[in-house]
Order: structure tokens, then sequence, then C-alpha cells
């Protein structure tokens, strides 16, 4: 019997082939804005960690409160032992010093009469060290668009856009005139041997990218750092181990309150990235939900209508002398199969799709061009657990409560009237 | 030999709603039918002669009074009695046909025997039998949009045939057939009536079915109007 029905759902392409296309596709669609969501949200706490705010951040009390202004006046002295003290106390993380300035970028011509200039936002950072993760960290090799990267001392990197601004080629000498941790004026020459595109439209207009050490001598810092980023392993943010970590070391520096006591903000309470997170996490739902609805309407209509379109069938059936219990289950059972078969199909397309997003991204930057919003121009999906599962609901739960609810109507109708129906 | 009528109805009503009241389809319908008859319910359209049909098939109920069918009273039956009484003993034929259109000529026949739970065997030799019967053994899979209308109506033949029960109920079997195809139909009804002494009820207006039958009730506005015994004209 159960092989009989078999052979009918599957030679009957209304009940099968095109159920299960229309369920596929929905279930590939909802998974892909499952995972764009959160790749999209994901990928905000990821470029903004490793670019600024580390998943935790150690500052000077002083520098935190004008942070905006750069205050290396303010920045923190004997970086090396702390960071020693932060590798004892918290072995699985990872702590780098980092020195961010702004100046002007100046570049000479033969005679050294400035050729072009403009002013740049300097990020330092370990790029020498043997041992540094900074420049895959940051991704330098991934973004450089030409060139090659630093390798010796004196060597920068600039943003694509300012290379492009200042007429700056590979090779050539710039200025850079800034100021030093006492106050006077810093300048220093460097080569560009190579540019970056961020994915980041600020970034990419006047960003330049020099080794930690060169910058610690330029603004006389010795072993200084504005800043110290702790990472987790794997660059996974984990946001109550950030929080914990984080009123821990406050604990113990709140004794102290001069300018120069230290503080550490996990990710969340820097730039209002809390406020976003949850602001956007609570967008996105209200979207997700709505999208899920929708969709769940969409499928459980689709059973629904195989169920109405049936009723001539089951009136020959139950004539037959199936009872109206046996038409019913075998309803309940065709939706399941055709949910499962689809939910399979659109999840491995949907995960399918999604994995490639999350590893390769989707390049949307031709669309946002000049934008000054600071949101990645790759747009990438990620696969949570629950991606695997999210398409049951669309997929299985409202094909099969389609079917539930219109194969309802058998037992409320009459035999006969289904019949009429049937006839007419 | 069991010599109780196959079916009695007793003071049976159907009524629909209607317009704030009611239609009344039937009428207060007393009917004996024995084993083994051969009646056709006539009248004219809208006089109740469907309706009869289905509450005897208990595919309907009544709104009062009673239907005994082979010892069963059919308003007692829940959803799966009616649909056992329905399996085990009665086969139906419909103007339209109504094979089920994704199986083939051999799987629609086979289908009852599906839900009667027999086995593989029994079942292919029941199948080729009827199929015999009604002259399709060449057209075993054959999809019905394949077929004409005379051999579909003999394929639902067979279909009601198969499990050989002990009544059937045609409604309009012809209508939707030729002369020819239509004689041929009834012959074959004809003969199961004698062989296996099948009961036949047919619901219809059609003069070359009333030209086979033994037994013409006549139903108008609901209500019998006349009921006699009649000569077959054709055997
Ligand atoms: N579900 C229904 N609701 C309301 N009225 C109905 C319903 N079913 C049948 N009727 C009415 O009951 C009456 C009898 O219908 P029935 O189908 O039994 O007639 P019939 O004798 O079979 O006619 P025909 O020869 O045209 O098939 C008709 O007037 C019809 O309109
Ligand atoms: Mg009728």
């Amino acid at each position: 019997m159960i092989r009989f029905l078999l052979k009918g759902l599957i030679r009957d392409r209304n009940r099968s082939l095109f159920p299960v296309i229309v369920v596929a596709i929905g279930v590939t669609l909802s998974i892909l804005m499952y995972t764009f969501m959160f790749g999209f949200l994901d990928e905000t706490v990821r470029s903004s960690a490793k670019l600024n705010t580390g998943h935790v951040k150690i500052m000077t009390k002083g520098y935190y409160e004008i942070q905006r202004q750069l205050p290396n006046d303010l920045s923190i002295d004997d970086a090396g032992t702390l960071i020693g003290e932060l590798r004892q106390d918290y072995p699985e993380m990872e702590w780098v010093p980092r020195i961010k300035f702004g100046g002007l970028l100046d570049l000479p011509d033969e005679e050294g009469e400035t050729r072009s200039q403009g002013p740049a936002l300097g990020f330092a950072v370990d790029l020498l060290g043997t041992n540094s993760r900074e420049r895959t960290r940051l991704n330098l090799k991934g973004g450089l668009v030409r060139g090659r990267l630093p390798l010796a001392r004196g060597e920068i990197l600039v943003s694509e856009g300012f290379a492009q601004r200042l007429e700056a080629g590979i090779g050539d000498t710039a200025t850079l005139i800034s100021s030093t941790k006492y106050g006077s004026i810093a300048v220093q020459n460097f080569v560009i041997v190579g540019t970056v595109t961020f994915g980041i439209g600020p970034l990419d207009r006047n960003s330049v990218i020099a080794d930690i050490e060169d910058m610690r001598y330029t603004l006389d810092m010795s072993d200084g750092a504005s800043e110290i980023l702790g990472f987790f392993p794997n660059e996974v943010y984990d946001e109550a181990a950030a929080d914990n970590i984080a009123r821990a070391f406050n604990t113990v520096s709140a004794g102290t309150d001069d300018d120069f006591s230290l503080v550490m903000l996990p990710l969340r309470e820097q730039n209002g990235l809390g406020e976003f997170l949850d602001m956007a996490r609570f967008r996105l739902s209200i979207i997700l939900f709505i999208f899920f609805l929708v969709m769940s309407i969409v499928l459980w209509n689709a059973g629904l209508m195989s169920g109405i379109r049936r009723y001539g069938e089951i009136g020959v059936r139950l004539a037959i002398g199936e009872s109206k219990g046996q038409v019913y289950t075998s309803m309940l059972y065709e939706s399941l199969i055709v949910g499962t078969v689809g939910f399979i199909i659109g999840s491995s397309v949907g995960l399918g799709v999604s994995f490639y997003l999350q590893e390769v991204g989707l390049d949307i930057s031709g669309m946002v061009r000049g934008s000054s919003v600071l949101i990645s121009n790759v747009i990438r999906a990620q696969v949570t657990p629950s991606s695997y599962f999210i398409g049951l609901i669309p997929g299985l739960v409202a094909t099969f409560l389609g079917s539930a609810i219109s194969g309802i109507a058998i037992f409320k109708r009459q035999t006969a009237q289904l019949f009429k129906e049937l006839e007419s | 030999m069991d010599d109780r009528p196959l079916i009695t109805t007793h003071d049976l009503v159907k009524q629909y709603p209607a317009g704030g009241g009611f239609f009344t389809a039937l009428n207060k319908v007393n009917l004996s039918i024995q084993r083994g008859e051969f009646t056709g319910i006539v009248g004219p359209s809208g006089s109740g002669k469907t309706t009869l049909l289905n509450i005897i098939g208990a595919l309907d109920y009544p709104s009062s009074g009673s239907t005994l069918v082979i010892g069963t009273d059919t308003q007692e039956l829940d959803h799966r009695m009616s649909a056992r009484l329905r399996n085990e003993h009665i086969g139906f034929i419909f103007q339209t046909y109504n094979l089920l259109p994704v199986y083939n000529v051999y799987e629609n026949v086979e289908f009852p025997l599906l839900l009667l739970g027999m086995n593989a065997d029994e079942r292919d030799r029941a199948v080729m039998q009827a199929l015999e019967w009604v002259g399709l053994t060449d057209k075993v899979r054959s999809r019905p949009n394949q077929l004409s209308g005379g051999e579909s109506q003999r394929v639902a033949v067979a279909r009601a045939m198969v499990k050989k029960p002990e009544l059937v109920l045609a409604d309009e079997p012809t209508a939707n057939l030729d002369a020819e195809n239509s004689h041929n139909i009834l012959r074959m009804m004809v003969r199961f009536n004698e062989e296996l002494r099948t009961t036949f009820v047919f619901a219809t207006h059609d003069e070359k079915v009333i030209a086979y039958i033994r037994r013409k009730i006549t139903l108008n506005d609901g209500m019998v109007v006349e009921d006699r015994e009649t000569k077959p004209a054709i055997h």
C-alpha cells in the first residue's frame, strides 16, 4: 500500500516535483537570508575587532577619554612589560601593541618641494616581527593592490585610494609629518612599498600602515603603545569571556585614578558597538521573522492548494473504501516526504552557497562606492549551527501544517460533497 | 442463504439547507431491495437519485430515517466502519469513470484489493480475471488518459467487480458512452448479476439502461412515485 501511494506521488509531478521545488526554493532563500544576516553581524564584529577594537582593548584612562584625537601623549609607556604580564594572566589570548597616529603625508619632487600632500590616518602594527600574526590578522596580503608588504624598517603601505590621490607610485619616498609623544614635531621619511584596500570606505581614503618599531622611533615612544589589543584564539569573539576579563582587569587597576592608569574595554563597550549590535540583531530578527512568516505562508498555502486540488481523487479513494483517516494520514506522509526532500535539497543549496560566501564573500563595493559607513564592502555569509535547522520551519513545518489544515476539510465535508467537486 | 433484503430504507429524508429554510431532496423513501436484484432508480433530473444512491453507499447521511445495507445500519457507522463497508461489500461506478490518473489500468483495478490487504499473488489473479471479464487484458499498462471513454468505463467496472462485491451502485454509468459501448457495459453487468449474483442498483434516466433493468423505482421530487417489476427488453 505504501509503495502504491509512493508510486502515485512520484508520478504526479503536481504533487511531488513542483511542491519539492517550491519548498526547496523557500528553504534556500530562508537559509541564505539567515546566514547572510549572521555574516553581516559577524563581519562587522570581525573587521572592527581586527582593525580597531580588538576583542578587548587596553588604554590609559586619559587616552580613552579623548581617543578620537589620537592623544599619544597619553599613550601606554611600558607596553612590553604589560604584555608580558597579560600573557601570564591570560595565556590563551594574544596581546598586541598598536599605535594610532595622525599626520600629514607629503610627497616631494626631485628638488624636495612638495608635489602633493594629504592628511593621513596611521596604524602602526608589528609588521616585521617573525612571530607576529598582525599581517594575517589584517589580511594585508589579501588587501594588497600594488607592490609588496614591508620587509624592512622604513617601509610603509598606504591605502590605494590615498596613493591615487597623492599620485604616489610604488618606491616613492614620502615624508610623514606628525607630533611626538612629547609634543614636538616629528618628521620621518618612508618608502611606499605597496598599496592596500581595506574594503572599508573611510579607511581607504587616507590610511597609512607602518611598522610599530618605526613609529615608536618616529614618535619618540620608546616601548610605548597607543593601545594594546587582546584577541581570543582563532579570532572568535566571546562576549561573556571578554566581559569577565575586562572586569577582572579593571578591578585590579581601579585603585589608581590618574590619566595614566589603565582601563580595559571589551569590544561591546567600544565605539557604541554594543548598541549597534543590539540594534542590528533586533532589526535583523524582525526582518527574519517577517521573511520566515511570508515564506511559511507561501509554503503553507502550497500545501493547502495541493490538498484542495485533490478533493476529487480523495472522493474516489473514499468510495473505493479507504477511510478518511487513511486518506488524511497518507496526505500527511506525502507532505512530510515533500517537505523533507525539499528541506534537504533547499538546505544543501542554501548551505552550499552560504559556505561559499563564507569563504569567498560577495564584493558589493561597486554598489556602495563613496559610502562613509564603516561597513565592509564584502558581504559574507556565516554558517552557524542553527543554519542547519532553520530551513525546517518554512520547509517541513509549514508544508506539513498546510496539508494538515487542508486535510481537515476532508473530515469536515460530507463524503458525497467531495464527489460533487470531483464531478464538476 | 440470507434471505433478508440487501438494502432497506425506512422513512429516508434528506434535506439541504437552502435560503433560510430547507430543500427536501428525499422525502420519506421506503424501499427494500433483495439480493440479486437488477434495479434502476429513475426519474427526472434533480429528483434525488444520486442522493439516494450516496446514502445507500454510506457516502452521505440522511437527515432522518434509516438505511440498512447488508445487515448494518449505516447511520451507526463511523468513518472507518463505513469505509470498511464500502471496501468489502460495495462497488461504485460513476458517470465520469473517476479512474485515478496517475495509476495505470492494472493499478486502478488493484487498488481496492490493496485496501483489503490481499496478498500479491491473489491480487494479481483477481486483477487479471477482472480485466479479462471486461476484455482489457491488452491495456494493462495503459494510463487512463490513453483510454477511450468505453475502455475507461470498463476499467471502472473491473475496479468495482474485482473484489466480487455483493452490491454495485452505478450512477449514470452510460451517460458519457455511445450506444454500442453502453450496451457492451450493460451486458457485462447482466452477466455479473447472473453468474456472481451481484446486486445492481442504477441511478439513471437513460432508456438504454432502463431496457435492461428488472425493477424500476421512479422518484419525483424526492418521493417514490412508482415501484414496479419490469420485463427486461434486452437480455
Ligand atoms: N449539497 C447539496 N446542497 C444543496 N442541494 C443539493 C445538494 N446536493 C443535491 N442537492 C439538491 O438535491 C436535489 C437532488 O439532487 P440529486 O443529485 O440527487 O439529483 P439527481 O436525481 O441525481 O439528478 P440528475 O439526474 O441531474 O443527476 C437537487 O435538486 C439538488 O439541487
Ligand atoms: Mg445524479
